[in-house]
């Protein structure tokens, strides 16, 4: 397990650098930040030259990326060219807004999804199956930035129950929340319900109900870990759409998380913000999915072994 | 008259007119129709019958446990009376009535060892499961009794055990394992379906072994489901024997076996291949196959003397063929085991001949196979066809090979392209090997092929789903020699099938054989089919041959421990027989070993012309 573990960080470690070095050399096709920065206003080149060399970004792109990688080891990762306050502040800041409301999501979809899907399972072809399956396509069919404004207008301006926007309070998750978890929960209803169905046929379940065992214990200590698989791998992999989900919804919210602050970069071309969130985020996608691959141990003893 | 109600009432349990039905309205497929029979304490009552017979679904139903397969019991009653008090009908029980009897009173034993435990649990938390549930024992009261019955079961080394997880068993470890489980309780009533199927012959005769002492020991009575006779032969006190979903014969286990009633039984009973059947004769024989025509057992076929192998050259020679596989590395990527699957293995096979190559799981003889068909790399060794040696031919060579040499597997379910008509299964070896490239030739050749298998040129057009098992298998044969082959594979090709449709195979197989002057690699663990088929047997043990020689010095001379032991495990369809005395112990040894470990490869000695042995320690020993 240790060997494993330390050869899925090495791995990491190289997943990482390849999306640093990827994002870094793409901003820098998209414009210039001095330009930006000016305003467009009455510049001549000597200003825009001074600002860049104000910001290093006369040297060449090797020595820029470098010093962003040397930085970071050291827990450094710049200051904004807006304003100046160092990333690691922003991020700090960002970081847990964004981690609550995609765990808050996350969970929220699991504590729907697994009941649900089982259900669906055991009733196969019956009403219930028919029902819970039509409402998950439906849930996957709406855009989330639709299904965030729809329920602003009518839990806000309809109902007048829940803010609008911000992060105040525990009930200004409830929107947000909800919004990632509509469509998280739509994929794995579906998801439970067909890795039930394939536990419920095996020999194992017919033993246990053989042993005259209950159904809620055949079901949920049974098969449901049997069946647990699948759903932590997605678990893994909707981790890294999640947060590409989370930029739309926290625009739309108004959420202080990392998405707003990745998308105010892209739009100022703020070198070190966008760079430091992309990694950060990526370190964390990264880290889930060795937790995910470390879950496997766990769930599964055949994997444990191996 | 009395007589008969007194038993009738002291039945342990009494399944009356129990029906059983899938689907609902006119689309309802009745599997059990009106069947009765009794159970007394402490008896074996066998349920016999081919697949769709409705004995499984029998067995699920007694528990109602066909509730949870989209099963209906739609008539009948089964009475179970557990303490020879009132009966309870547990068609009309409440599911918490039912719940206390399931694990407890009545236990059952399923067919598959490998996917009848779940992976996620350990060993000893799954028998505590059953303690705790219905004796209400605390954990550590529940785990000492899971330890003794591991050791009931004779499981060594059960408190280890108690802690490990299934897939870390073999398969016959983990029947016992989930015999112990059923037997937790002391149930009245212990329904085992198919549960030695999956098994090994030496291990199969240790679990018939421990559930007859077991079932002597506790009084339990037993329901044994199963196609084999022989398991019958050796189990049971009274037999049912089912047939489309009737009960059509019932008799205590001697007179089924010397005067079946039922033309079924007696159809079933003359398919099933038996061990010493053919002692004294010096070539395998075909013979006549009872049929169910409409009601009455009809023979097919006539009796044939299979003389058509050609002693003067061999076809194929193979010589120390030797395939390994790496398996286990270190952080490194550096091997640390290695399956040794095939250790230096030699045989020649002659044209027309049938070789069989028999042994149990991990003796190499299926890696035989697949190594000959160029599936898999052998490690070291030559192999010769007519002549030829495989490893210095070209690629247009070994692609030629690969027509030459045709292969028969297992499943006839799996090997067939269920998107893909029967007939272009049949034609693509002959358009892959370019041998007929006119498309009417080439359906016509189809059709030709088919009828040589028994089934008719119409079949063509059809998808492999709208046939049988054997008429399946029939295809896959008809697919083989589509390209002319010279050589035949058949790996287990006939283990899947009924005992019926078994013989008639079999009978096709030696049909074609003196036909075509074929020649046979034939792949098997059941050695009465062995005894049937072929002219000369290799028996194999953990990757080398420990004997080989003509079909007679086996059977009738078998020189080596392990096939001595081999012959003794087959359950034989003859009650009358005495059993065995020998006892069978041990485990399977596992082919898989560290690097450096050579297996030490044996000496074989020809003790008669043309029958080898190998060399065993004790007789060296001896010699000493």
């Amino acid at each position: 397990m240790a060997g494993f573990i330390f050869k899925r960080l090495l791995q990491a470690i190289f997943v990482v650098l390849a999306v640093t070095l990827i994002v870094a050399f793409a901003i820098r096709l998209s414009g210039d930040p001095a330009i930006m920065l000016m305003g467009g206003g009455n510049v001549t080149e000597k200003d825009l030259e001074n600002i860049r060399q104000a910001l290093g970004l006369n040297r060449p792109f090797l020595v820029q990326y470098l010093s962003f990688l040397e930085g970071i080891l050291t827990g450094d990762f710049g200051k904004s060219f807006m304003g100046g306050t160092p990333v690691s502040m922003l991020i700090a800041r960002a970081l847990p807004a964004t981690l609550l409301l995609a765990f808050a999501s996350l969970i929220t979809s699991i504590i729907l999804s697994v009941p649900l899907g089982i259900y669906a399972a055991v009733n196969r072809g019956r009403w219930p199956d028919q029902l819970i399956r039509i409402l998950s396509l439906v849930g996957l069919s709406f855009p989330n930035f639709w299904l965030a404004i729809m329920l602003v207008l009518l839990f806000s301006i309809v109902l007048g129950v829940l803010p609008p926007s911000g992060m105040e309070g525990p009930e200004s998750f409830i929107m947000p929340a909800l919004t990632m978890a509509v469509i998280l929960t739509a994929t794995n209803v579906r998801l439970v319900r067909t890795s039930m169905l394939e536990t419920l046929s095996q020999q194992y379940i017919m033993v246990a109900r053989s042993k005259g065992l209950r159904d809620r214990v055949v079901l949920y200590k049974h098969a449901l870990r049997n069946s647990a698989i699948p759903l932590v791998t997605y678990i893994g992999l909707q981790f890294g759409g999640l947060i590409g989900g989370i930029v739309i919804v926290e625009r739309v919210f108004n959420w202080p998380g990392m998405g707003t602050l990745a998308f105010d970069a892209i739009s100022n071309r703020d070198y070190p913000v966008l760079q430091g969130t992309i990694t950060v985020l990526a370190l964390f996608i990264v880290l889930i999915n060795l937790l995910v691959d470390i879950a496997y141990g766990l769930i599964d003893p055949r994997i444990r072994t191996e | 008259m009395s007589d008969k109600a007194n038993r009738q009432s002291e039945a342990l349990l009494s399944v009356r007119s129990l029906s059983v039905a899938f689907g609902t309205g006119d689309e309802a497929f009745k599997a059990v129709k009106d069947v009765s029979f009794d159970v007394q304490p402490g008896k074996t009552l066998a349920v016999v019958g081919e697949s769709g017979s409705g004995k499984s679904v029998t067995s699920l139903a007694i528990m109602r446990l066909t509730d949870y397969t989209g099963g209906r019991i739609t008539g009948g009653q089964v009475l179970f009376r557990p303490d020879g008090g009132e009966a309870i009908d547990l068609v009309k029980a409440s599911d918490a009535r039912l719940r206390e009897i399931r694990g407890n009173d009545i236990a059952m034993i399923f067919q598959e060892p490998m996917t009848s435990l779940n992976p996620v649990f350990t060993v000893g938390n799954q028998i505590a499961e059953t303690l705790i549930l219905h004796q209400g024992l605390n954990g550590r009261e529940a785990r000492l009794r899971a330890r003794d019955l591991l050791q009931k079961v004779r499981l060594p080394d059960a408190d280890r055990l108690l802690d490990r997880y299934p897939h870390q068993l073999s398969g016959g470890m983990r029947q016992r394992v989930m015999i112990a489980m059923a037997l937790a309780c002391n149930p009245k009533l212990l329904i085992a379906d198919e549960p030695t199927t999956a098994l090994d012959v030496t291990i199969q005769a240790q679990i018939l072994n421990i559930i007859r002492d077991l079932q002597a020991e506790m009084g339990t009575a037993v329901i044994f489901i199963t196609h084999d006779m022989g398991v019958v032969a050796e189990m049971a006190d009274d037999v049912v024997v089912m047939w489309k979903g009737e009960k059509v014969e019932q008799a205590p286990v001697r007179d089924v076996f010397a005067a079946p009633q039922h033309p079924y039984t007696r159809a079933l009973l003359s398919a099933v291949p038996r061990l010493g059947a053919f002692t004294g004769q010096p070539l395998p024989k075909r013979t006549p196959v009872m049929v169910m025509d409409g009601g009455v057992a009809k023979p097919v076929g006539g009796t044939h003397e299979q003389d058509t192998a050609d002693y003067t050259k061999p076809i194929l020679q193979v010589e120390k063929l030797t395939t390994r596989f790496d398996v286990g590395k270190t952080f490194f990527g550096r091997v640390t085991h290695r399956v040794h699957a095939v250790e230096e293995v030699s045989f020649d096979i002659y044209p027309g001949e049938t070789l069989a190559l028999v042994g149990e799981s991990g003796s190499g003889k299926s890696t035989i196979g697949r190594t000959l068909q160029q599936l898999v790399e052998p490690t070291g060794g030559t192999v010769r066809f007519d002549g030829r040696d495989m490893e210095a031919m070209s690629q247009a060579e070994r692609r030629r090979l690969r027509q030459e040499i045709q292969y028969i597997f297992q499943d006839p379910f799996a090997s067939l392209d269920p998107r893909h008509t029967v007939g272009y299964s049949i034609a693509e070896p002959i358009i892959v090997h370019g041998l007929i490239k006119d498309s009417k030739e080439r359906t016509r050749r189809v059709h030709e092929l088919l009828e040589q298998v028994g089934l008719q040129p119409q079949h063509a057009k059809r998808y492999p789903h709208e046939f049988s098992g054997g008429q399946r298998q029939r295809i896959c044969i008809a697919r083989a020699l589509a390209s002319n082959p010279k050589l035949v594979i058949a790996d287990e090709s006939v283990s899947a099938l009924d005992v019926s449709i078994q013989a008639q195979i079999i009978n096709l197989l030696m049909e074609l054989q003196e036909k075509r002057r074929l020649s046979y690699l034939f792949i098997t663990h059941d050695m009465a089919v062995v005894e049937k088929i072929s002219h000369r047997v290799a028996v194999m043990y953990l990757g080398q041959i420990v004997e080989l020689g003509s079909r007679r010095a086996i059977f009738e001379n078998p020189q080596h421990s392990y096939t001595r032991k081999l012959l003794a495990a087959v359950p034989i369809a003859d009650p009358q027989r005495e059993r065995a005395k020998v006892r069978i112990e041990g485990e399977i040894p596992s082919p898989v070993r560290p690097v450096g470990q050579e297996p030490a490869i044996h000496r074989m000695r020809e003790v008669a012309p043309g029958h080898w042995v190998a060399i065993e320690a004790d007789s060296l020993r001896g010699a000493a």
